[in-house]
């Protein structure tokens, strides 16, 4: 660690295991076929990985849809994850080894600052805690590795609880939070917020999951919002992107629903930098984004 | 010879009875209850628990868990701090490849699943773990598809009586779901522990009034209603999978062994049993459907 701590990058990574399947790493059992649907997207992950390279970490915070919270956000709290990750939905992708250290000390950071704020929150500390597939997956398509220590954040029932508009009220003070404490813990950071864009999946698979000619968006309305925030994306409107984000939910199911970008542009603070659009595709219908905002 | 459904009941699918009944009234009386079911289920002539758990959710068909004896451990994604829930489960394999078949055979989109560390829900784990505690019954689980509604979880229903009825064996049927189900967004002491509002518990109270009744049909037929008014649990599907699963009527003895709230929600243990003549027969004008025919894709086309 050196220097002020500060937000060095944030990224939009989405989190479909197909993609760690596809990748047929090691750590995961099954092997695919390698027959392309999700190609777009694993060059966007290369892509992505090559320029994080260049950049030093300490620390990676991810908010996660899959470890879903009522009762307040929730923080890792336990030094080191390691076991069997099988995803309940995909199980025949996703079935992998993972062996990643915790930044605590930020988790709880961003914990006390949550609270201080108003928001109600949590640690996690039961060593048992089967670590959500989102934050594995994303952390591994980002980087490549698990090195990097993870603050891992649950994702709050707030926009299903209450309203689109309240939920994005809370994900913008949680993530003012999670500023404040990387900035006065001094850590360098890479946010990852991992959600799909349009989240309309179809509800059967093909006999070869990755098969090219099953895989297409869900509908044209899904591609046309999903295009839509995109260009905003490159234009540098995080901010318009808020504005629009009750509508965006509600326009095509989308994942951001749960949380994770919303939380991440109030994090960085409405950057008005245009992103880089890496790789944009779909899995089981759903629209999904690497995009990138370089802070460094 | 046929197999049949012998019983039916309504579980709750949190973990605080099981892992922390000492820490409220009626999460004990709870507990209690579903283990006075288990040792009901023991002194029967049942062979077989059939489980549908809305917190195992899917969103590629409905999976159907096949491992014969899963052998792992889970962390309620909430309530981490209550410890966590050890389990090695017995599950029918052959049933499960059946019941998967019959359900494919309706023409819905179907998979067993057989992984090891493949993470049981809570609500199952929770289930099986009061109701059977010595793994005396084997069991199969259905997981709760997000994206169904009505039609195809009636559908799932008749396919798990189509399989029990040609598998020979005598069955009960569990629905392992809240009824109302807002539950408090801060840390509240158990003690303290309340329906989330009389509106919930007079809704609450309506429908186990009915099935107390016996009226599972009408139960089923009146779960749309209940879910808007009283935020029901995934749309209510754990009920229209009983009631489909047990024969569409209402010609049941109901007892209600317990109601009481989880962190808000509304928690209820219910028996029934099939009792012929106890109660009118639909009521209401639900679409009744045998096949199912996928989605109509009312919404999905290609972008030109």
């Amino acid at each position: 660690m050196t220097g002020p701590g500060r937000i060095v990058t944030g990224v939009l990574a989405p989190h479909p295991p197909h993609l760690v399947y596809a990748a047929n790493p090691p750590q995961n059992e099954p092997r695919s076929s390698r027959a392309g649907a999700w190609k777009g997207l694993l060059e966007g992950y290369e892509k992505l990985r090559a320029r994080l390279t260049a950049r030093e970490f300490d620390v990676v915070v991810v908010h996660t849809p899959h470890w879903k919270t009522t009762v307040g956000h929730h923080f890792l709290g336990i030094p080191r994850c390691k076991g069997l990750s099988v995803d309940p939905i995909f199980p025949n992708l996703f079935r992998f080894q993972f062996d990643l250290p915790v930044d605590v000390e930020l988790g709880e950071a961003i914990c006390a600052e949550a609270a201080a704020g108003g928001l109600v929150t949590k640690m996690m500390r039961n060593p048992d805690f089967r670590l959500d597939y989102g934050t594995i997956t994303s952390n591994y398509l980002s980087l490549g590795h698990f090195e990097t220590p993870i603050v891992a954040i649950s994702s709050n029932r707030v926009y299903f609880d209450y309203s689109n508009e309240a939920g994005d009220r809370e994900m913008l003070a949680l993530g003012a939070a999670t500023r404040r404490a990387i900035e006065k813990l001094g850590k360098r950071a890479l946010l990852l917020a991992t959600c799909s864009l349009s989240h309309r999946h179809f509800t059967q698979e093909p006999a070869d999951p990755e098969d090219p000619a099953f895989e297409h968006p869900y509908n044209a309305n899904q591609t046309r919002w999903d295009d839509h925030i995109l260009s905003l994306m490159r234009n540098g409107e995080t901010r318009r992107i808020v504005d629009e984000m009750p509508d965006f939910i509600e326009g095509c199911v989308s994942e951001t629903r749960d949380g994770a970008l919303t939380w991440m542009i109030g994090a960085m603070g409405f950057p008005t930098i245009p992103a880089i659009v890496h790789g944009y595709g779909t899995v089981i219908g759903t629209g999904n984004a690497i995009v990138e905002w370089d802070l460094s | 010879m046929s197999g049949s459904l012998i019983g039916g009941y309504v579980l709750p699918n949190k973990p605080h009875p099981l892992l922390a009944p000492e820490q409220n009234a009626g999460w004990a009386e709870l507990r209690e209850a579903m283990e006075e079911c288990g040792r009901e289920i023991a002194r029967s002539d049942a062979d077989l628990l059939l489980i549908f758990s809305t917190r195992w959710t899917s969103i590629i068909g409905h999976q159907f868990q096949a491992d014969p004896e899963p052998d792992w451990w889970e962390v309620d994604d909430d309530f981490h701090e209550y410890g966590t829930l050890r389990y090695k489960l017995r599950m029918d394999a052959p049933f499960a490849e059946r019941w998967c078949a019959a359900a494919r055979a309706r023409g819905l989109h179907t998979r067993t699943v057989a992984y090891r560390g493949f993470p049981i829900d809570v609500g199952t784990v929770a289930a099986l773990k009061l109701l059977n505690p010595d793994n005396r019954i084997p069991a199969g689980v259905v997981s709760c598809n997000m994206y169904s509604d009505r039609a195809e979880t009636i559908v799932l229903g008749k396919a798990t009586r189509d399989a029990v009825e040609q598998s020979g064996r005598k069955a009960i049927a569990v629905a392992v779901t809240s009824f109302s189900n807002r539950m408090f967004t801060e840390w509240i002491d158990p003690a303290d522990d309340r329906i989330h509002s009389p509106k919930d518990d007079e809704w609450n109270r309506k429908f186990l009034e009915l099935l107390g009744e016996g009226r599972l049909e009408d139960v089923s037929q009146l779960a749309r209603e209940f879910t808007r008014q009283a935020n029901g649990d995934s749309k209510m599907k754990a009920l229209w999978w009983l009631a489909a699963t047990m024969g569409q009527h209402n010609d049941y003895a109901g007892s209600v062994r317990a109601y009481a709230p989880i962190w808000g929600t509304g928690a209820a243990v219910v028996g029934l049993v099939p009792a012929p003549g106890r109660a009118g027969n639909l009521e209401y004008d639900e679409d009744d459907t045998d096949h199912y025919r996928g989605e109509r894709e009312v919404l999905a086309q290609q972008p030109s």
